[in-house]
């Protein structure tokens, strides 16, 4: 059958399983609008307030799911207004598809009005990309982007389509949803390597990484950990890959992680990497990291693996197939001194953690909201973030209902990510979802309030102002002697009005009376709700590994 | 970890694009290149990428898998164990009657060719091995030398055995 090229876009869409679209219209994706006015059966398309919103949408679609998330934007701006959800995307491994209009091929690089070279701009920041110069290429261009953008080590992926190519007309051959590219399954000599320097651990740690968070292997490695007698952390993508109640599971180890998992990490004489990339912010200073360890790896990236840290022994393909194997081939270990030794830093990290709590003099700490936000929440709740210190609490604090439960850009760290995100994650699941912010990132990317209301998706924003940016301003006073520079919001905005204006509901709370109060009212409102909740601007995230810093260097009070 | 001089032969999708991708990849990662040649192959889908860097055993590995993660990558190869490389130079020299003689004898002695003859200058082909190339820019340096250009390394290993085949 002959379609045009905007028909055969929304046709492959529909073929590939999608499902739900986030964008924007324009005049460059016109035609491709009227063909989603046309298939507006099969497939839901969620108008934002920006750009930058429906990609940020796309991904948290894409990671409260492991669907492909998709984005549609013009040329020109709205390409550019993609670019910072693509990267956040990018950072995180998080499989996307954004699909940009573009102007006709005889206007392409005469600087044509709303002309950008999108795909030049994204080439850093997306795993491939493809300008479709050619109707006859555009189906099959859109499946490789879908087979990219799921296969092997996830990510996202541009497709760039002029408006002549939007308009011509082809043929168009329904086709199978692509399956995932199998990654190659690791050598037997390796897997029998792994088995053999785990089998001469004393100390073992297994650390999750994002990879294995996608991956949904939480049970396997619980199970591994338990055969060989190990400790469980993991950096800031892995969390909620592991059932936190399992008391091997440590919790997220790094600059601002659980003591006790940092301090595990470094007294381990075997770390078993499972799908992370050792950023900087989980290693601090590389040089120091993790001397007493050998580390195996498991990524399906052959790039990762001694990118930054050297690692001992690198498995590079199917991570699941390889940990499996490797879990299978191992002996029963038991190591109680270990875990003896694991259980006296975790008693540490309890002490300084209640001498924290006592020395607060605040009328609501962050400790109290999210201590009421674990025991009001509804099963299966969607925790999405911005970025700051509102984002490490959670880290630390939120007990997660499970894997692809938390929703936070963890590489790039994007403030104004939250809200689009915690959308896309309902749109998805339809599942409760709690947005936790800071008045910093929330006035970034707010306008999608609107949205929500539109929708009638019910996210319950607990936006914790401090009327600083708190994140930066714990920097200044840790190493900038308290030059408050320019983190001060000496703003006036009544967010509970603000929310009311958009036709949400608004709450104000100033004490943890206050505060369970309108969590326990938003839950169950129905509707979009922002929960203005006043904390101290002194708050510290700690334990704090300073950037750059060892963990020797590790601060758990300031003075 | 040591320095060392390194050749990579990549064959790419022949298509418009390709070099971008690769060379900015080269930039986002903070490698440097000392030359870079493409060409087409014997199969007109591909075009061959010869890069020529040094660095560490750290950036060579760090290279390479960063090279396959392309999607318009075909096959990456570090030619190891002394590779075949030949680059051509074209050097325009001032043509002094005092130094004429010095100039033919070491076009003679590099076995150059000399394409461009007039009584102020001439323009002298080399092709060779670059340390050649390095060493004839050195002798003609006191001659005066008004413009030069090189092409950067091409480079085969040696044997019957192919990149592709690899």
């Amino acid at each position: 059958m002959k379609l045009t090229g905007a028909q055969i876009l929304i046709q492959t869409l529909i073929e590939q399983g999608v499902t739900d679209v986030f964008g924007y219209p324009g005049g460059q994706v016109i035609n491709i609008y009227d063909a989603l006015y046309e298939y507006k059966d099969k497939i839901n398309h969620v108008l934002t307030a920006h750009e930058q919103g429906a990609a940020h949408a796309a991904d948290g679609y894409s990671r409260a799911t492991g669907k492909v998330g998709v984005c549609i934007a013009t040329s020109g701006p709205g390409a550019t207004n993609l670019v910072t959800g693509i990267a956040t995307a990018m950072l995180d491994s998080i499989p996307m598809v954004a699909i940009t209009g573009n102007v006709p091929c005889s206007l392409i690089g005469k600087d044509s009005f709303q002309e950008i070279d999108i795909t030049g701009v994204t080439l850093p920041i997306t795993k491939h990309n493809y300008f479709v110069n050619k109707i006859e290429d555009l189906a099959d261009t859109l499946r490789e982007a879908f087979s990219i953008a799921k296969s092997g080590r996830p990510g996202p992926v541009l497709v760039d389509i002029p408006k002549d190519v939007q308009v011509a007309q082809y043929e168009y051959e329904p086709q199978p949803v692509v399956e995932k590219i199998p990654l190659p399954k690791v050598k037997e000599s390796l897997i029998d390597e792994a088995v053999k320097l785990i089998s001469e651990a004393k100390k073992p740690y297994i650390y999750v990484g994002g990879g294995a968070a996608g991956l949904g292997m939480g049970a396997d490695i619980v199970a591994f950990a338990e055969k060989i007698d190990a400790a469980i952390g993991c950096s800031f993508m892995g969390l909620s890959a592991v059932p936190q109640d399992n008391e091997r599971f440590l919790g997220m180890q790094g600059m601002h992680g659980h003591y006790a998992s940092s301090m595990s990490q470094n007294e381990a004489d075997l770390i078993l990497a499972v799908g992370v990339r050792f950023s900087d912010r989980a290693t601090g200073n590389v040089a120091k990291f993790a001397k007493k360890s050998r580390i195996i790896q498991l990524d399906p990236d052959s790039a990762e693996v001694n990118k930054n840290v050297r690692v001992d022994l690198g498995l590079v393909g199917d991570v699941e197939d390889s940990f499996k194997r490797i879990a299978q081939k191992c002996e029963e270990q038991n190591h109680p001194e270990w875990l003896v030794r694991v259980e006296e830093l975790k008693k540490e990290e309890k002490q300084f953690e209640e001498e924290i709590a006592a020395a607060s003099t605040a009328s609501l700490t962050p400790k109290q909201v999210f201590e009421i936000i674990n025991d009001l929440k509804k099963p299966d709740t969607v925790i999405a973030t911005d970025v700051g210190q509102h984002q490490m609490w959670t880290a630390q604090y939120v007990e997660f209902d499970g894997p692809r439960r938390f929703v936070s850009s963890g590489g790039l760290g994007t403030m104004g990510f939250g809200l689009g995100a915690a959308m896309g994650a309902y749109v998805a699941t339809k599942d409760p979802v709690v947005l936790i912010t800071g008045d910093g990132s929330f006035g970034m990317n707010l306008n999608e309030l609107a949205t929500a209301v539109t929708y009638k998706i019910p996210v319950v924003i607990v936006l914790m102002n401090n009327g600083v940016l708190g994140m930066v301003r714990q920097w200044q006073t840790l190493f900038f002697g308290k030059r408050y520079s320019n983190t001060v919001l000496t703003r006036k905005t009544d967010f509970v009005k603000l929310a009311e204006s958009f036709g949400a509901e608004g709450y104000l709370a100033e004490t943890p009376v206050e505060f369970k109060r309108a969590f326990e009212k938003a839950i169950e409102s129905g509707k979009p709700v922002v929960i203005d909740t006043r904390i101290d601007k002194d708050e510290f995230v700690l334990p704090m590994l300073p950037p750059g810093g060892a963990i020797s260097d590790i601060i758990t009070k300031v003075k | 970890m040591e320095n060392k001089n390194f050749v990579i032969a990549v064959y790419v999708d022949n298509k418009s694009g390709v070099l971008t991708r690769v060379t900015a990849m080269f930039t986002r990662r903070g490698f440097n290149i000392d030359a870079l040649t493409v060409g087409e192959t014997e199969h007109s889908e591909y075009s061959r990428i010869t890069i020529s860097m040094r660095g560490d055993d750290y950036v060579k590995e760090q290279l390479i898998n960063q090279l396959k993660k392309l999607y318009v990558v075909k096959k990456v190869e570090v030619l190891e164990d002394e590779p075949i490389k030949r680059e051509l130079m074209l050097i325009k020299v001032r043509n002094q009657s005092e130094n004429r003689s010095d100039i033919m004898t070491a076009v003679d002695v590099f076995r150059a060719s000399v394409i461009d003859y007039s009584t102020e200058g001439m323009c002298i082909e080399v092709t060779g091995n670059p340390s050649k190339i390095d060493a004839f820019v050195k002798l003609m340096q006191p001659f005066g030398i008004l413009e030069m250009c090189r092409t950067g390394i091409v480079a085969l290993d040696r044997g019957t055995v192919t990149l592709l085949d690899k």
